[in-house]
């Protein structure tokens, strides 16, 4: 019998790997995979506290100021990660082209605006009880456009997706008691007032609100993380490399699908509801297509598939035309024209797919090969690594 | 070297009749508890034979093994310093051989087959294919016994891979069943077919190709594990336990098929066998009681043919049964145990391999029939 399959070949893995230069900066990312966990926290603890403490800090160049108030211009990066986030799970990890995301965004913030704002004619709860609610309701819309949907792929997917957030916009307009353009006013907010009376989260008053999305976008990440490590992320990724092939390894593709668009609708319909709040008005002319995909625009620019890329996507998107107010009637041009500058040399976005799947990989891969496994995605577009090679 | 049914280890009688994987100690412990002189051949590779010491030494390990699970994450851990992969290169060929058993333990099916060793795990029974006008597959009826390896050969063209895919639920027969421990599949979706006991692999290899290799194996694991959305979400206990067994079986199915140096690198950056190896560990990670593989050595040469038989002969002694389709004829009638022919979508014969050799009638098919003998 022959033996020689289990004979190690010891020196041949890192031959390889392939170590193309990409400069500091996308090197930073596999210096920073390859710290040891405690490390890794002693720097983010700082980053946090340092993402928390810039509204009061407003540092200068940085600012949007006077243009745009400098914390709401933060509340609405902050807005736009936890949008890329959920849009990363349908989009970047599943592999679902979805153009209606503004759809599931607009039933959140309607949502938060008919059970708290006096021009609504239901019954009332307090604002935070929204928050939840409008996860459940949009994940029921996520259920009942998913189930049928699911079972078609790539273009044809996209187009009943984005007819899903047309017809959620017309309904607005058409339906009478969701008021169209007139919109309902002074949608709810937060509890608690000042030492002057003032309501905390005023709807001019941009710090706590982002230091509130900040935190839930915080405990999102912490969630989402737990699923792509876990055979729930596995599943998506493997339907997104190739959907016939996973079934066929047992994977239940329409439920984990269904499961992906369920779970992106929720934090689709939380953000809404933020939003709602913060600016306290909601009619239906915030919810277009445009709209739609400047999200679709923050994940890909930023790197479908990968967490930290879609929050600086997000970054790019919401943050670019507060600070430079005299380029933001362009901003469509300029997204376009970038979109395309990036897709000619770097199609996997700013930063390329990366995920880890395996709760326990770091032990796992140093035990079994004695070095952490390889991440640094080259791309996310097949054929891509052939060129490089 | 072939013994279809030497393997009585998977005696549905045999002690751990769970679905769950059994602990790290019982698992190796049985292994030492089992492997008699009249164990498998990969035991008894290298002329090492567990005698009491041994046995007591393995029970150790396993206890050893248990507690890393419990302090360091997963893996069968070797008793040295450094990675597993480190540790195997310095081996000796003793060390290696015992290295063997017990991954080959981790890696054994761990589930009730309903039928014992040797008696009809598969059968096709009357399976058409039609295609509009085309009959892809006529009446195709052969059996499948369990721990035998079984040969599909034919032409080019002659229904071998639609055959494969009757039976793996990508297609549905047009007439005819498909029977795994004598259940017709009916109308089971292709993932439920998988779970029930059917893994194939790829003619074109179709890896995740952005996943690391131990990650597409896991994603095979996962096949037999439950953890909800929830629990995954919330990380409930079963998480963590279905987490560290398919780790710890994709690890040691890795070492199986010879590619754990490469655990830690994309799919697509394996090179060609390894990315044939990788599949076959991929299936072999969902447990199947039927291991089905179609054309694994397409694209390799002599050298790497010689591996795979081995590779094939080790699968079957850890108690898989397989299937396999393949155009090389040295391979099929050096590992198989027994052949089916098809050809234009007929079967046209089965028997032993030196029966399918002498057969006329595979002769014709394979080199021609002279035009004045049909005439």
């Amino acid at each position: 019998m022959t033996t020689s399959s289990t004979s190690p070949k010891t020196g041949t893995a890192s031959e390889a790997t392939p170590t193309t230069g990409r400069g500091w900066f996308f090197g930073l990312g596999d210096q920073w995979n390859s710290l040891p966990r405690p490390q890794q926290w002693a720097w983010l603890v700082p980053v946090v506290v340092l993402i928390y403490a810039l509204p009061l800090l407003n540092p200068p160049l940085l600012t949007t100021e006077p243009g745009t108030n400098f914390p709401l211009a933060l509340f609405d990066v902050a807005r736009f990660a936890l949008i890329a986030i959920g849009l990363n799970v349908v989009v970047g990890q599943a592999g679902l082209l979805d153009l209606g995301y503004v759809g599931f965004f607009a039933i959140g913030s309607y949502v938060a605006a008919l059970l708290t704002s006096p021009d609504s004619v239901l019954w009332h709860i307090p604002y935070l009880w929204t928050l939840p609610l409008a996860m459940a309701v949009t994940m029921v819309f996520g259920l009942i456009l998913g189930a049928p949907t699911l079972r078609l792929r790539g273009d044809y997917l996209a187009i009943v997706t984005l007819g899903f957030g047309e017809i959620v916009r017309l309904l607005a307009t058409i339906v009478e008691p969701l008021k169209g353009q007139v919109g309902f006013q002074s949608v709810g907010h937060p509890p608690g007032t000042n030492s002057e009376g003032n309501a905390i989260f005023a709807v001019s008053n941009g710090t706590p609100w982002y230091w509130l999305c900040v935190t839930i976008t915080i405990i999102v990440l912490f969630l989402v993380g737990n699923l792509e490590r876990s055979r729930v992320g596995r599943a998506w990724v493997a339907i997104r490399e190739d959907e016939d092939a996973a079934e066929i390894m047992g994977v239940a593709t329409i439920r984990f699908k269904l499961w992906a668009f369920v779970i992106g609708a929720a934090i689709g319909g939380l953000s809404g509801a933020l939003f709602a709040g913060q600016i306290g008005f909601v009619n239906n002319q915030k919810f277009d297509v445009p709209t739609s995909v400047l999200f679709l625009a923050a994940v890909v620019l930023g790197g479908s598939g990968n967490k930290v890329g879609v929050i600086l996507g997000a970054f790019v998107v919401s943050y670019i035309p507060n600070r430079f107010v005299e380029l933001a009637a362009y901003k469509y041009l300029i997204f376009g024209v970038a979109l395309i500058v990036l897709m000619i040399f770097r199609p996997q976005g700013l930063l390329g797919a990366r995920q880890r799947l395996l709760a326990y990989g770091r032990q796992a891969y140093l035990r079994i090969v004695g070095k952490p496994e390889q991440l640094s995605s080259d791309s996310s577009l097949k054929g891509e690594g052939d060129r490089i090679s | 070297m072939t013994e279809p049914t030497g393997d009585d280890r998977r005696d549905p009688a045999a002690p751990d009749p769970g679905t769950e994987r059994a602990s790290g100690t019982e698992r190796i412990g049985r292994h030492a508890a089992d492997a008699t002189p009249a164990g498998t051949a990969a035991h008894t590779e290298g002329g090492v034979e567990l005698d009491e010491q041994t046995r007591e030494e393995a029970v150790q390990r396993a206890d050893e093994h248990t507690e890393h699970l419990a302090a360091e994450g997963p893996g069968l851990v070797p008793d040295g310093e450094g990675s597993i992969v480190e540790q195997l290169a310095h081996m000796t060929a003793e060390e290696l051989a015992e290295r063997e058993a017990e991954v080959a333990e981790v890696v054994a099916p761990d589930r009730d087959i309903a039928v014992e060793v040797g008696d009809t795990l598969l059968s096709m029974d009357a399976v058409t294919m039609r295609f509009g006008g085309l009959v892809a597959l006529d009446a195709v009826s052969f059996d499948l016994k369990r721990g035998e390896i079984l040969g599909l050969i034919g032409p080019n063209g002659a229904g071998k891979t639609t055959c494969f895919n009757a039976l793996t639920g990508v297609y549905r027969p047009t007439s005819g069943q498909v029977r795994l421990e004598g259940q017709p599949l009916g109308r089971r979706s292709r993932h439920q077919i998988t779970r029930l006991g059917i893994a194939r692999t790829f003619q074109n290899i179709r890896l995740f190709g952005e996943m690391t290799a131990l990650e597409n194996v896991v994603v095979g694991a996962d096949a037999r594990h439950r953890t909800s959305v929830v629990g995954a979400l919330l990380r409930l206990p079963r998480h963590h336990r279905e987490e560290r067994q398919a780790i710890d079986r994709a690890m040691a199915l890795l070492e199986f098929v010879g590619i754990a140096h490469r655990a830690a690198d994309k799919a697509r950056n394996l090179p060609y066998g390894d990315q044939r190896r990788l599949e076959i560990a991929r299936a072999l990670a969902t447990e199947p009681k039927l291991l089905c593989l179609d054309e694994p050595a397409a694209g390799f040469n002599p050298a790497e043919k010689d591996n795979l038989m081995g590779l094939i002969r080790k699968i079957r002694d850890d108690g898989y049964t397989v299937l396999l389709i393949e155009h090389d004829m040295r391979l099929v009638m050096g590992v198989t145990d027994r052949i089916v022919v098809l050809e234009f979508g007929r079967k046209i014969a089965e028997g032993l391999p030196s029966e399918i050799r002498e057969n006329p009638a595979v002769i014709a098919a394979y080199l021609g029939v002279p035009d004045d003998a049909t005439a």
